[in-house]
């Protein structure tokens, strides 16, 4: 009887493990989730909408109040949107892995040997898609209204952004894999996300806002990041808050990212 | 290498108040067949999620091919293919991507996951279908595709839940050719299943659960004999089923009834009527007949059998665990 487990071919694939195996598995993961978006475009909706609109209606509307102009208020206004746009699409992250989640081959991803990591890190690599279409976007509406960056500070913030956009979407990939359902994933995440976007140093100078409020928006990661893009697409050159918008991400996936593994193995 | 490919030892898992599985013991021999039968929420599809390390037991401990199902997880997952009840597969990729996808998950190459993905597609009678979107497949190719992506590994434990539920009679009996084939080549397969024929055909040993109990286990053959008696069918002529009460229908009515002690069911026949009648001892058989030929009575037909596979799991799983559950056990363990 025991000599049958013998006969029957070597397996094909050996298990891999280790860190390099992860990585592939990722990747792996992540072409899956490009040919998904590959045959229903229409996701991408709203990464097209947003960055188009914002930077025109606040554009016009806060232009000539903030700035005097409303040229003279893009360099404000663009790194603004920018940053509300990525971390708005960071959030669509967690919505459709708790809806991805819920589908039977998770099943198979749970019985298959590959590290618990891949199918999670695999669709937020995917995602990195949606990023790079709002970055690009909103530069170019940018641009076309009148603002003229400094061209290796506005590719040097664009992955600085998307970077920290990937960061946030491991925040809200724990939020998917925790929740009951994909609604409450969708919830949970725009009460994080308005006061992280809004109060903040986004479309607003700081000094005109009341004193309590200077205060959070002083801790506000978010006005960091909008920070560090305006230099860098001002001058081409980053400050202190580069590093500091660095270093929250790399927290960010620090504390995120594992917890978001243990909640995606405990599921049931 | 002598380990048996699944060893488990009192499982249980809670779900809420409910005892999905409540101590489940199996014990599987590599090279084989084993069919796990139940009725719907038995708790089939949870153990075989524990053994298949989707799910962590509450109690008890299983081991895999020698490999703790907790403790050694990984190792599991890289023993086993699992086939689930619904459909592991993604609906929205075709077919070929599915299988190049778990290819390359499993450590392949590009060039090697296509391969062994056109290879599969091949062996399943699935080339046609194979860049199709998975939601224009019928259930008998989508079934085949989850089965096919179960093997990419060649994994010597192979487990399958309900793989024909859904099916059309034709494409079970592929499916069941399919299974064998695996075994043939050396595979063990662990399935479950609700149809008896299914067990009674495929599997070499059957456990029928029943709320989440084992409360048998053995051959086909095991669990027949182990509810006992024989079935008596005889088939008597007569002018019509209901003779009153002085034809010979009610006189081998009678005779069964006060020789047996069991009352017959009776089912009309063309001319005649068929009765059958547990059956505790062949003797009584011979004794019947003298008494049907003394008040002239025409037997056109007489058989004895073993009860089905069907009364069988009825007798195990209709009335109540309690009653079913110990003498059976003891008597197949023995
Ligand atoms: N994730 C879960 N949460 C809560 N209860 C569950 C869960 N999974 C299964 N159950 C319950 O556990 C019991 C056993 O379910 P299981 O799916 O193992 O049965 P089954 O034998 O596979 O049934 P079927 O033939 O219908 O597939 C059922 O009562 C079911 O409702
Ligand atoms: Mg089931």
């Amino acid at each position: 009887m025991t000599t049958a487990t013998l006969t029957r071919p070597a397996p094909a694939a050996a298990p891999a493990t280790g860190l390099g195996a992860a990585v592939s598995q990722s990747i792996a993961m992540a072409w899956r989730g490009l040919v998904k978006v590959s045959r229903t475009p229409e996701q991408y909706a709203d990464v097209l909408i947003q960055p188009i609109l914002f930077t025109l209606m606040f554009g016009y509307l806060f232009g000539g109040a903030v700035a005097g102009s409303v040229k003279g208020y893009l360099p404000q206004l663009v790194p603004g949107v920018l940053v509300m746009a990525l971390i708005t699409a960071s959030t669509v992250t967690g919505v459709q892995l708790r809806e991805d989640m819920d589908k039977g081959v998770f099943d198979r991803f749970r019985s298959l040997p590959i590290a618990r990591v891949a199918p999670l890190a695999g669709g937020l690599l995917a995602d990195t898609v949606r990023y790079v279409i709002a970055t690009v976007l909103t530069m170019v509406m940018g641009v076309i209204m009148g603002w003229r960056p400094n061209a290796v500070g506005a590719v040097a913030s664009g992955l600085l952004v998307i970077f920290c956009a990937w960061a946030m979407s491991w925040i809200f990939a724990f939020f998917g894999v925790s929740a009951r359902s994909a609604s409450a994933v969708q919830g949970v995440s725009f009460l994080i996300l308005f006061p992280l976007t809004f109060l903040s140093n986004s479309f607003v100078p700081v000094s005109t806002l009341p004193g309590w409020l200077q205060g959070f928006v002083q801790v506000n990661p978010m006005s960091h990041v909008v920070t560090a893009v305006r230099e860098l697409t001002a001058g081409g050159t980053g400050g202190a808050d580069v590093g500091w918008a660095l270093l929250g991400a790399v927290v960010v996936i620090a504390v995120f990212a594992p917890l978001a593994v243990r909640g995606y193995m405990r599921k049931v | 290498m002598n380990a048996p490919a699944i060893e488990a030892r009192g499982l249980v898992k809670v779900f809420g108040a409910n005892r999905a599985v409540d101590g489940v013991d199996l014990d599987v021999a590599t090279g084989a067949i084993y069919g796990v039968l139940g009725p719907n929420g038995a708790g089939k599809t949870t153990t075989i999620k524990m053994l298949a390390t989707l799910l962590s037991p509450d109690a008890g401990s299983a081991r895999v091919l020698g490999h703790d199902v907790v403790r050694e997880a990984h190792t599991v997952r890289s023993l086993v293919g699992l086939t689930g009840q619904y459909a592991s597969v993604d609906e929205d990729l075709s077919a070929r991507e599915n299988l190049v996808l778990f290819g390359r998950l499993l450590g392949l190459g590009i060039r090697g996951a296509k391969t062994k993905a056109d290879a599969l597609l091949d062996e399943f009678s699935l080339v046609d279908a194979a860049t199709r979107p998975l939601k224009k497949f019928s259930g008998g190719m989508r079934r085949r595709l989850d089965l096919a992506a179960s093997l990419i590994a060649q994994p010597p434990l192979i487990f399958l839940d309900e793989p024909t539920t859904g099916l059309d009679p034709r494409t079970r009996l592929q499916m069941w050719d399919t299974i064998r084939r695996l075994v043939a080549e050396g595979s063990t397969v662990l399935l479950t299943t609700q149809y008896l024929d299914e067990a009674d055909q495929l599997a070499d040993r059957i456990a029928v659960i029943d709320r989440g109990r084992v409360v048998a286990e053995g051959t086909a053959d095991d669990l027949k004999r182990s509810v006992g008696t024989q079935s008596l069918h005889l088939t008597v002529a007569s002018h019509g089923p209901h003779d009153g009460g002085t034809g010979p229908v009610a006189a081998t009515r009678r005779a069964i009834r006060e020789i047996t002690g069991q009352e017959p069911v009776l089912t009309p026949v063309s001319d005649g009527a068929r009765l059958t009648a547990p059956l505790d001892s062949a003797a009584a058989v011979s004794e019947l007949l003298v008494r049907l030929r003394t008040s002239g009575v025409e037997v056109r037909e007489l058989s004895m059998s073993r009860p089905t596979l069907d009364e069988v799991f009825l007798a195990l799983t209709g009335h109540g665990a309690q009653d079913a559950e110990t003498p059976v056990l003891e008597e197949v363990h023995a």
